[in-house]
């Protein structure tokens, strides 16, 4: 068996626009995240993928200050994320809230647009457009005044992922994005992170699904508990990386690992 | 009973008109703060609070006697030493919450009883140092003809502070009662935020004390703001409609107890919140149960018409052999064949002539001077989109979940009603890459079973 793939020089780029150094999590007392190390590249689409449990959402959340750290840094853009929050979106599984809360679609993702607005004052016409604009982003410009209970999964999926690009920022922070959604979210989605790779914005997405890890993203991060192995697709999402990353559910990666031969022989 | 009724209305009995105007102030500061309880899933958060203000309710007034005898009884001090005791009992819970594995409901159902219990306690020692100590049911039941005219105006600035604060930091309080994982990311300060709306609670529950009681406090606050969303889909109006209710019920409550001698106000105040609140149950237009009845009764009747209307249309093209064209002319002209749609359908001819009346009087099928039915222009459109519809969705199901074609008709009945716009145009976009040839209505992708038609 092959040692993991390298790690990452220690030197860390000062504008890279996120760089996390021996980051440790845990949660009373036992570590979910070790010794976290990885600098993302700018401009690229990035998976985050591991086993359930692996510790996605909760780095996620330790970059974003939502969980306490034990150890370790973080840096956004060369910033603390205190400074760099208006750079950083993020965008929460979709089951973190109460969909039957009395708020429209449009109501939602002005949330994202709150930091600016500011404390005790209204959303007024002018940001209540730049919500509108964000949801045509992501093909929802007809279901605003909807409630959000009335919206369908891959919508409400949409709506979370409009409120962040409300904010326009310069990393966004998706968990689970693609997860239990319709073909035409998933397409819209896809699209979106096209869009913000286009235009030199980088994307890092707890993703699920590793048959469409390729299609869809140009680096990957894989983790479980500790980082397994980081780079361009083509070089760190390899079968021997998964086994280690995901331990003995051989049926599933072989699967996988066939589809890669193939992906690759098309790509030749 | 009159006279009482117009002395009331025209505010003549000074005790009524300041009891009316403390517990009115209550009701609309109660429902709004009320809202966002609701809302943060905190309901209960109220009892405690007021049942953990006990204690400094009794506290104080040791406090005032030791000091001066006498003076134990000044509202002011006794509220302050009530507000301090609920914040206390409401931020033991959350730290309780925070720091142990102790649930949410467990950790309140002990901070209500320890606090209540040590009121209690305090409350005996005081009546026994003091008799002028008011009796205690005076503030677990309330006793809103104590309330004058300078407690009002304590109430009153007091409510309308609570508003002041609610309006103007609606939009944090909805972002922390919504998302406020999403909030603390976005760098606003969720705990100060959540501890303000407790102090809220505080506030109203302090206030309420005296007119409606600490025992009855929690349904003030909780049943005008879930009354109140079963009138709307919207935070801002759901906090509108709370006020108004809450309001309302109060004046309604102090009435009714003004014109009955000795019916306690807090209790009546809290019935008629809570006749509201089934009114609201029953009738409210978003989510009423009268109102979803209704809707679901409509939804029946609709798809059984597009059932009669389906059956119609492919007996029709049965007749034909063969697809129908985007023009209608030949549904309209044709009579319908009876004989074949009972054969085709579980129906039987009572039920289908028994659905065909019913659709003509929608004016969606004509029964002729032959006694012969035909679908009319209207009818003949809509029994096109119902076809097309279904069809899509069957082909939809074919291609995508693995569904053999046979078993696809009986799910597709159900599920094409449910079919909203944005899938119909997804489903023809993936159909169009599929067969560009496909007309209008696409050919069925199973055989219409003729082999009973020709029995």
């Amino acid at each position: 068996m092959s040692p993991p793939a390298p790690f990452p020089v220690p030197e860390h780029p000062r504008t890279a626009p996120l760089s996390i150094h021996d980051m440790t999590v845990a949660y009373a007392r036992r570590p979910v995240l070790w010794d976290i190390d990885y600098d993302a590249p700018p401009g690229k689409l990035i998976a985050l993928i591991g086993p359930n449990g692996s510790g996605k959402t909760t780095l996620l959340k330790a970059l974003l200050d939502l969980v306490p750290k034990v150890s370790g840094t973080v840096r956004f853009f060369g910033e603390s994320y205190r400074s760099a929050r208006g750079r950083v979106g993020y965008v929460p599984q979709r089951g973190s809230v109460d969909w039957d809360f009395p708020v429209s679609a449009l109501d939602v993702v002005a949330m994202g647009l709150y930091r600016k607005i500011g404390w005790c004052r209204p959303v007024t016409r002018r940001y209540k457009n730049l919500a509108r604009q964000a949801l045509e982003r992501v093909g929802m410009q007809d279901y605003g005044a909807r409630q959000i209970s009335q919206l369908s999964g891959g919508q409400q999926q949409r709506v979370f992922l409009a409120r962040a690009l409300a904010q326009d920022a310069d990393l966004y922070l998706m968990d689970e994005p693609f997860a239990g959604v319709d073909a035409a979210t998933e397409r819209a989605i896809v699209a979106v992170l096209h869009e913000l790779r286009a235009s030199g914005k980088t994307a890092i997405v707890v993703h699920h699904d590793l048959q469409t890890v390729t299609e869809y993203f140009n680096e990957v991060v894989l983790l479980n508990m500790r980082l397994i192995a980081t780079g361009p697709v083509e070089e760190a999402f390899t079968t021997e990386n998964l086994r280690l990353t995901y331990g003995g559910k051989l049926a599933l990666l072989d699967e996988v690992g066939h589809k890669m031969a193939l992906t690759g022989e098309e790509r030749r | 009973m009159s006279d009482r009724l117009v002395d009331f209305l025209l505010l003549r009995d000074y005790t009524t008109r300041w009891a009316l105007l403390g517990t009115v102030a209550l009701g609309v500061s109660a429902g709004v703060v009320g809202t966002f309880m609701l809302l943060r899933k905190r309901s209960l958060v109220g009892d405690v609070v007021s049942h953990a203000a006990l204690p400094g309710v009794a506290l104080a007034f040791l406090a005032m006697e030791v000091r001066a005898a006498g003076s134990g009884r000044w509202l002011p001090g006794l509220l302050t030493g009530a507000a301090l005791a609920g914040l206390t009992g409401v931020l033991c819970a959350t730290f309780i919450r925070r720091f142990t594995r102790l649930k949410e409901d467990a950790t309140l159902a002990v901070v209500l009883g320890v606090f209540y219990g040590v009121g209690v306690a305090l409350f005996s020692i005081a009546e026994r140092l003091a008799a002028r100590m008011g009796a205690i049911e005076d503030f677990t039941l309330g006793a809103v003809h104590s309330i004058v005219a300078a407690d009002v105006q304590l109430i009153a600035a007091a409510a309308l502070a609570v508003l002041v604060l609610c309006g103007s930091l609606f939009k944090e309080f909805s972002l922390l009662c919504f998302d406020a994982e999403f909030g603390a990311a976005q760098g606003w300060p969720m705990g100060p935020l959540d501890v303000a709306l407790m102090g809220l609670v505080v506030a109203v529950a302090v206030i309420g004390l005296q007119s409606v009681g600490l025992l009855l406090m929690v349904a003030m606050l909780i049943a005008p703001a879930a009354a109140a969303r079963f009138w709307t889909d919207d935070i801002r109006k759901m906090a509108a409609i709370a006020a108004l209710l809450g309001g309302l019920g109060a004046f309604c409550g102090v009435l009714a107890s003004h014109l009955v001698p000795k019916l306690s106000a807090g209790a009546t105040i809290v019935l008629a919140g809570s006749v509201l609140f089934a009114i609201s149950l029953l009738w409210g237009t978003r989510r009423g149960l009268a109102w979803r009845l209704l809707e679901h009764r409509r939804l029946g009747r609709r798809v059984a018409r597009d059932h009669i209307l389906r059956a119609c249309y492919e007996a029709i093209e049965a007749e034909r052999g063969g697809p129908l064209d985007a023009d209608t002319s030949a549904l309209v002209q044709t009579p319908l064949p009876i004989e074949r749609i009972v054969e085709l359908r579980d129906w039987s001819r009572r039920q289908l002539e028994r659905g065909l009346a019913a659709a003509e009087r929608e004016r969606l099928t004509t029964s002729g001077p032959d006694g012969r039915w035909r679908l009319t222009e209207a009818g003949a459109t809509a029994a096109a989109r119902a076809v097309r519809n279904h069809r899509l969705w069957e082909l939809y199901l074919i291609q995508y979940a693995d569904i053999a074609p046979s078993h696809v008709d009986r799910d597709a009945d159900r599920i094409e009603h449910v079919l909203g716009p944005e899938i119909i145009s997804e489903l023809e976009r993936l159909l169009a890459e599929r067969r560009p040839q496909l007309a209008e209505v696409p050919p069925s992708p199973h055989v219409i079973e003729l082999s009973s038609a020709s029995r």
